[in-house]
């Protein structure tokens, strides 16, 4: 079908693991959400916290089965899920993290939800149209998922000096994270040269400006950036995602094959 | 702008059996709002039928919204019923479902059953509520009334409060 077929046939493998990578991100953010589920400060809460993680988790099923297809359908989303260890999984670090308290999680969401807007509304322009269907369903969530986890940060920081400390500490405690949002290697670099993945490194200038504002306006300093870290996409993990797939794929390691 | 019509049906204009598996999926409902069937959600986008083989494609409504798997396994069930034993149901990605789809019947029944329906989407965008409209209460029509939270009982909805008659409704979201 397309004349350029060797550049078509090389990317083939790499769309595969870049739609893997992206369901990474959102299946390890929605387990981690899904932990508040019964645990949350009060009942409304507990809800919009689960419904999100249902949100995210159902966005990781989207591309974990597209990928599945495109190699081949030889795993299908669940395979993806379940059977693959820590050093294969290669979602973004900040996704990973430990939910903490109240602040860290709302400190981690918010980023992560401005950041995803941005992601998603450049993922919809993709030349691979499935990445750009599941993206255009995404993005209308993710906007949603801004507006109330922004909420928080500003009734938080702006709030008591308990839960201002304690949203400001949280956003120190996340911002080395934050760097490798917008880090891309050689690979993404062909995949964005092709028009499919989203050119990250470019989104960086507006999702700072708007963190920006949003903290200055809840009365919160922005962190100075002194350190970061990376690696997720290498699978290059922090020692907390071992845990987090332990609980995760614990039924299908015990009892392999496992259908209910 | 309301495409309530928009369920394709790839079969000749007029063809009986086609009608017939248009009236059987409409009575297929959603699990967890069981006074709208999956055409008045705007979910049910294609019927087509090839020889013995029904093909059904539906849309997802939410990314990760649970009830998806019961509705796939009704329409199978329903259709089964009805003696049609190839059936397929396919899940289409884009165009993204929107509650702009949802028909004016199904907007009636939802307000009936105590669920103010969702807004009309401004210029193509929308979150729970649109700037400058109400959410009318869906047992005294009310204008007055206020959001408890931006989530529901599920991810589709959203809490409110009836200022003037005092009750608590949900809202189906605008998406």
């Amino acid at each position: 079908m397309n004349s350029n077929s060797d550049n078509k046939e090389a990317g083939k493998q790499d769309i595969v693991n870049y739609a893997i990578a992206l369901g990474d991100d959102s299946l390890t953010l929605g387990h981690r959400l899904s932990e508040w589920s019964s645990n949350a400060p009060f009942l409304e809460e507990d809800l919009a916290l689960s419904n999100v993680a249902l949100d995210f988790i159902g966005r990781a099923m989207m591309f974990y089965s597209y990928s599945g297809e495109a190699e081949g359908a030889e795993r299908n989303e669940d395979d993806i899920a379940y059977l693959r260890d820590c050093r294969e999984y290669r979602n973004l670090l900040i996704c990973e993290l430990p939910i903490g308290d109240f602040a860290d999680t709302m400190a981690r969401q918010f980023l992560v939800d401005v950041y995803d807007v941005g992601f998603y509304t450049e993922l919809m322009k993709s030349a691979d149209e499935t990445l750009a269907a599941i993206a255009a369903k995404a993005v209308k969530e993710s906007r949603y998922h801004l507006r109330r986890s922004e909420e928080w940060i500003k009734r938080l920081g702006d709030g008591t000096d308990e839960s201002h400390d304690r949203m400001q500490r949280a956003f120190n405690d996340v911002w080395g994270y934050t760097h490798e949002l917008f880090e891309v290697d050689k690979t993404e670099q062909s995949l964005i040269n092709a028009g499919i993945a989203v050119d990250r490194p470019a989104l960086k200038a507006d999702w700072e400006r708007y963190v920006q504002s949003v903290l200055k306006e809840a009365t919160l300093d922005t962190p100075d950036g002194q350190w970061s870290i990376r690696g997720g996409r290498e699978g290059m993990h922090t020692e907390h995602l071992g845990y987090l797939l332990a609980e995760l794929q614990f039924m299908q390691r015990a009892y392999p094959g496992l259908e209910w | 702008m309301n495409t309530a019509q928009n369920v394709t049906v790839t079969a000749p204009p007029g063809d009986s059996e086609t009608d017939r598996l248009e009236a059987l999926l409409g009575q297929v409902s959603d699990p967890e709002i069981p006074v709208v069937s999956i055409r008045d959600l705007g979910i049910l986008r294609d019927i087509s039928l090839d020889g013995g083989q029904v093909t059904v494609t539906i849309t997802t409504t939410y990314s990760g919204c649970p009830a998806m798997s019961t509705i796939k396994a009704d329409i199978r069930q329903t259709l089964s019923d009805a003696g049609y034993q190839d059936v397929q149901v396919k899940q289409s990605l884009s165009p993204a479902w929107t509650t702009d789809w949802m028909t004016a019947e199904g907007r009636e029944k939802l307000r009936e059953y105590g669920i103010a329906p969702p807004q009309k989407s401004v210029d193509g965008r929308c979150a729970v509520v649109s700037p400058g409209t109400a959410v009318i209460c869906p047992q005294c029509s009310s204008e007055h009334t206020e959001c408890i939270s931006e989530f529901g009982s599920t991810a589709c909805k959203a809490l409110y409060r009836c200022l003037e008659c005092a009750e608590p409704f949900d809202y189906f979201k605008c998406l």
